[in-house]
């Protein structure tokens, strides 16, 4: 694949939440004195990734992997703590609030609740006016429905339905909607936020099918997350594996599917239920995941990796190209 | 030697201000002793109810309007909430989705197990704490011990799963009911859960009845399966049979919009449109308004279920076509 | 359709036809309002104005007992003012104080937690200190004391003109932690949905995202409370004025009526206390009545089931 510029460009991003609570949530005793504690979740840590225009990224992982807060981060609704964010070239992380409105328009985000993703007390019309009377306020109140109009159509909710509640819908429609009003400012990339996890199969596919004829119909860049790995299999060109705020294994679909490399990577991919196979040889992975407080030295995923030898455990191995376009962090990868 | 567990003929009904509607309209299956079953369908389709409707875990306005509930000869809709007290949770235990359902944030681990045994059995407490420690170590919980004395919040969602599963299995049930026992679960604790449930049938003589959305899922734990739509049953029979060569187009659709199916980019089979709520059920077969096959019988006779092979597969639908 | 078809069919309206005591309730709030605020028009006689008072009528009983007269149907007070008007001017003192109250209170509160929810970290810490602060003063420590440095400061007589908004004033400010706990708790519950994030993406600043987004997904349980909150303040009001701090004896309200009566109900004029406190007890409990049927109907889980 050709590296073009990259549409967007992330240098060791690192979040990290602090949850010491006040002053007297931090006080502790230990061995007798009193101390200070600081609890913080290390929800990213230190991840880089380019995202080439036209493409779609997959990002899978389980819980606790900072799948979420890292897509939140590029998006602006969280500043990085350490790390930078180029949009285009143009660095995005540190600018004020109004140096970034122009970004909004080109960045946007589908939420994985369709119950929580849309304001209850605002009709379909407002949610979907919102941004564009937002961020195009020369268009007249005409322009903005017809507008409206025309991308509840491309998204398959009748236009008729604009004055109605989002309770009056159903969950896939309301996905629906979601899309819309990501739409509604003509976007380059948008973050799909496990947008099909919470719907039912058929529904699931109907959805799916609406974002890639989307993508294909605007020329959309997105990075799509989820914990289903045979949705990201149909529908991303390259996937990241994450696990507890660190990227282990990024390659393109085909490769990581076929032959992972990283054991973490492994033991994921042969967790998958798959239609009718009998007798499935799971990798049992040792012990429990950790949280992401209290991170484990090294490697993240050492303490429960079946390879981990002592330098596992003291140093962070960093994602390096093994093989053509596919980039691993371990120190053992599997062959 | 009769079935473990057989519905006959179920009608669930919910009353509400509009008028009564039915949940569950004539379902109708057979379990046996060590068998695996699931019972597939999406949300609004009636599995849960149905797996709720056997124990008398209906909540209001929901209720058993016709049918009968066979569990080891005992007619269980007609007992009383003393009698199906006796049964549920001692010879039918439940799993749900959510394991902050079955466990109290404010009790320990090792309250809650021992109150479950002493509320079926007498024993001493000292007793029942050695069962509830024998029955964690068959769930494969690290350090029994220490979780004994430890709370619900301490310990993760995928051993709190385990837990419950421990629990479920303190009164040596011959059947469990689990709803969606995974849906909330990380995809490699999933796997060791439903791994743990193959393993406890074979090893405790139990019969597992799997309620849940997931064909995945369903295709590697149970031996049977029964598809819901709407309230009915569309489809049953052997797990294989069902997965490799489904009859009801409903079942044909779902396998189909399955992401793994196809090749990767492609478009996915979608079945059009969404599954009726309970206020717009069309007449005759419920998915006939989103069926791609029809004959013109669809919209006005309801389908029963037939038997279309000696295997025992049965195929609710006018328009019988090969996969 | 209509927002008034939406009206028509929905479930709050279907509820409320059939719980018996709420449409009771209902009809009964209704009446005491329109009567309340149609006092100079309703009431036999203008218990504000002196001239229409004699002393010579004090202490008759109503007129369907002995010694009763037919120009005082419920009798007079110990100034030989008609009780029936006076009740009637004092109710509609108490549901003034008690509406003004509730809408100063609310404004104050619903500001107060809205910033506080939002925001977090040391504007949270701040302001929920002053909230405590003030709930742990009586509001009759706040009475007390507001009264006297008022009269002080501007003498009785203004006092006596100014009575309604100072009271309004001292019960709003003694209530208003209720609105900011309940106002907070709910933005803390809505300020992480998807929803409030999307507003975020698409690049909106705080105020829009407070007012426009956050603010009214917080009216239910404001709506819930605002009911007992107004029957609370129509009691403190009453509570007040029999403490004499209150109403000045020249434009009664209940709570006065009650008062006046107090020390003349051993000697046998039992009727100038008797029928404005069951006044207004009836005005409290048709309020609160009200209030349990909204907070069952609006309560989600319950609506689902």
């Amino acid at each position: 694949m050709a590296r073009q510029t990259p549409l967007l460009d992330i240098k060791g991003l690192t979040k990290h939440f602090d949850i010491s609570g006040g002053l007297l949530d931090q006080l502790g005793v230990e061995k007798g004195r009193l101390v200070r504690r600081h609890t913080t979740v290390k929800a990213v840590n230190n991840v880089s990734l380019s995202i080439q225009p036209r493409e779609t990224i997959g990002v899978v992982g389980e819980s606790g992997c900072g799948k979420s807060t890292l897509a939140r981060v590029i998006l602006g609704i969280y500043p990085p703590d350490r790390g930078e964010i180029h949009y285009k070239g143009k660095r995005i992380d540190a600018l004020s609030h109004e140096a970034m409105l122009p970004y909004r328009k080109k960045m946007q985000m589908i939420f994985q609740d369709p119950y929580a993703s849309l304001n209850p007390r605002m009709t379909v019309k407002r949610t979907l006016e919102e941004p564009v009377r937002f961020h195009y306020r020369t268009l007249t109140g005409r322009e903005v429905g017809d507008r409206v109009a025309e991308v509840m159509e491309l998204v398959g909710v009748d236009p008729k339905w604009a004055g109605r509640y989002p309770h009056e819908f159903s969950g896939g429609q309301r996905q629906r909607i979601s899309i819309a009003r990501a739409l509604m400012v003509d976007p380059e990339f948008i973050v799909a936020d496990e947008p099909v996890s919470a719907l039912d199969v058929s529904i699931q596919a109907q959805i799916l099918n609406l974002l890639m004829e989307a993508q294909a119909k605007r020329g959309l860049t997105y990075m799509f997350i989820t914990h289903d790995l045979s949705v990201v299999k149909h529908i991303s060109s390259r996937v990241a594996v994450m696990y507890l705020g660190a990227v282990c294994e990024l390659a393109p679909t085909g490769k990581l599917f076929q032959a992972p490399r990283h054991p973490y990577a492994q033991a994921l991919l042969s967790a998958i239920p798959r239609l009718g196979e009998k007798d499935p040889k799971h990798v049992k992975l040792k012990g429990e995941v950790p949280t992401p407080i209290d991170l484990p030295s090294g490697c993240v995923f050492h303490s429960r990796c079946h390879y981990a030898q002592d330098i596992c455990r003291r140093d962070i191995p960093l994602l390096r190209e093994i093989d053509d376009n596919h980039d691993v962090a371990c120190f053992f990868p599997i062959q | 030697m009769g079935h473990l567990l057989e519905i006959q003929d179920l009608v669930v009904k919910f009353g509400l201000r509009f008028g009564d509607l039915t949940a569950i309209d004539g379902v109708s299956f057979t379990l046996n002793k060590r068998e695996r079953m699931g019972i597939v369908g999406e949300s609004g389709a009636g599995k849960s109810v149905t797996g709720f409707a056997i124990v008398n875990l209906l909540s209001k306005p929901g209720y058993i309007h016709a049918g009968r509930v066979l569990f080891e000869g005992i007619e269980l809709n007609r007992l009383s909430d003393e009698e199906i007290r006796k049964v549920r949770g001692n010879r039918i235990s439940m799993i749900f989705q959510d394991p902050m359902m079955t466990l109290n944030p404010v009790l320990t681990i090792g309250t809650q197990m021992t109150e479950t045994v002493l509320a079926h059995k007498e024993m001493r407490k000292t007793d029942a704490m050695d069962l509830a420690l024998e029955k964690l170590k068959k769930v494969y919980i690290p350090s029994p011990e220490k979780r004994l004395s430890q709370y619900p919040h301490e310990c993760s969602g995928g051993m709190r799963q385990r837990i419950v599963i421990a629990i479920a299995l303190l009164t040596n049930p011959s059947l469990i009911i689990a709803d969606e026992p995974t849906t909330a679960l990380d995809v490699t604790i999933q796997a060791g859960i439903m791994d743990l449930l193959i393993e406890l049938c074979e090893t405790e003589d139990m019969s597992l009845l799997l309620i849940t959305h997931d064909l995945a899922v369903v295709s590697q734990v149970t031996e049977k399966i029964a598809v819901m739509y709407a309230g009915r049953i569309v489809e049953s029979g052997h797990t294989d049979d069902i997965i490799h060569t489904p009859r009801h187009p409903y079942t044909q659709g779902l396998i189909k919009a399955l992401p793994g199916a196809l090749e990767a980019g492609s478009r996915l089979n979608q079945i059009p449109g969404m599954m009726p709520t309970l206020t717009d059920i069309p007449p005759g077969c419920p998915f006939h308004p989103r069926c791609s096959v029809g004959v013109p019988r669809c919209g006005t006779e309801t389908p029963i279920l037939m038997s279309v092979n000696d295997r025992n597969q049965m195929v609710a639908c006018h328009a019988l076509r090969r996969p | 359709m209509s927002a008034w078809e939406r009206f028509r069919q929905s479930y709050l309206l279907h509820s409320f036809k059939r719980d018996p005591i709420a449409v009771i309730s209902f009809v009964v709030l209704m009446a005491l309002i329109t009567v309340a605020l149609s006092a100079p028009v309703v009431a036999p006689y203008n218990t504000y104005d002196a001239a229409t008072i004699d002393i010579m009528d004090a202490e008759i009983p109503p007129s369907w007992m002995e010694g009763g007269d037919r120009r005082f149907s419920l009798g007079t007070d110990i100034q030989g003012r008609c009780l029936l008007s006076t009740m009637i001017y004092g109710l509609r003192v108490s549901f003034l104080i008690g509406c003004g109250a509730v809408v100063v209170q609310a404004l104050i509160g619903i500001l107060v937690g809205l910033f506080s929810g939002y925001f977090g970290g040391r504007t949270d810490a701040l302001l929920m200190r002053i909230t405590d602060i003030q709930f742990a003063i009586p509001y009759l420590i706040v009475a007390i004391f507001a009264s006297a440095i008022f009269k002080l400061a501007f003498g009785v007589g203004r006092y006596e003109e100014l009575a309604v908004p100072l009271l309004i004033i001292i019960i709003a400010v003694s209530h208003w932690p209720i609105y900011a706990r309940t106002v907070r708790a709910s933005v803390l519950g809505e300020k992480n949905k998807e929803y409030v994030e999307a507003a975020r993406v698409i690049g909106l600043s705080h105020r829009p995202i407070i007012f426009r987004h956050i603010l009214p997904n917080t009216m239910t349980p404001v709506l819930v409370i605002s009911t007992i909150q107004v029957a609370e303040a129509v009691m403190s009001e009453a509570a007040l004025s029999f403490l004499g701090l209150g109403m000045p004896i020249t434009k009664p309200s209940l709570g006065s009526l009650i008062r006046s009566g107090f020390e003349y109900i051993f000697s046998g004029s039992w009727w100038i206390t008797f029928f404005p406190g069951a006044l207004l007890v009836i005005f409290v409990l048709v309020i609160l009545l009200l209030g349990d049927w909204l907070r069952d109907v609006l309560n989600p889980r319950l609506y689902k089931g």
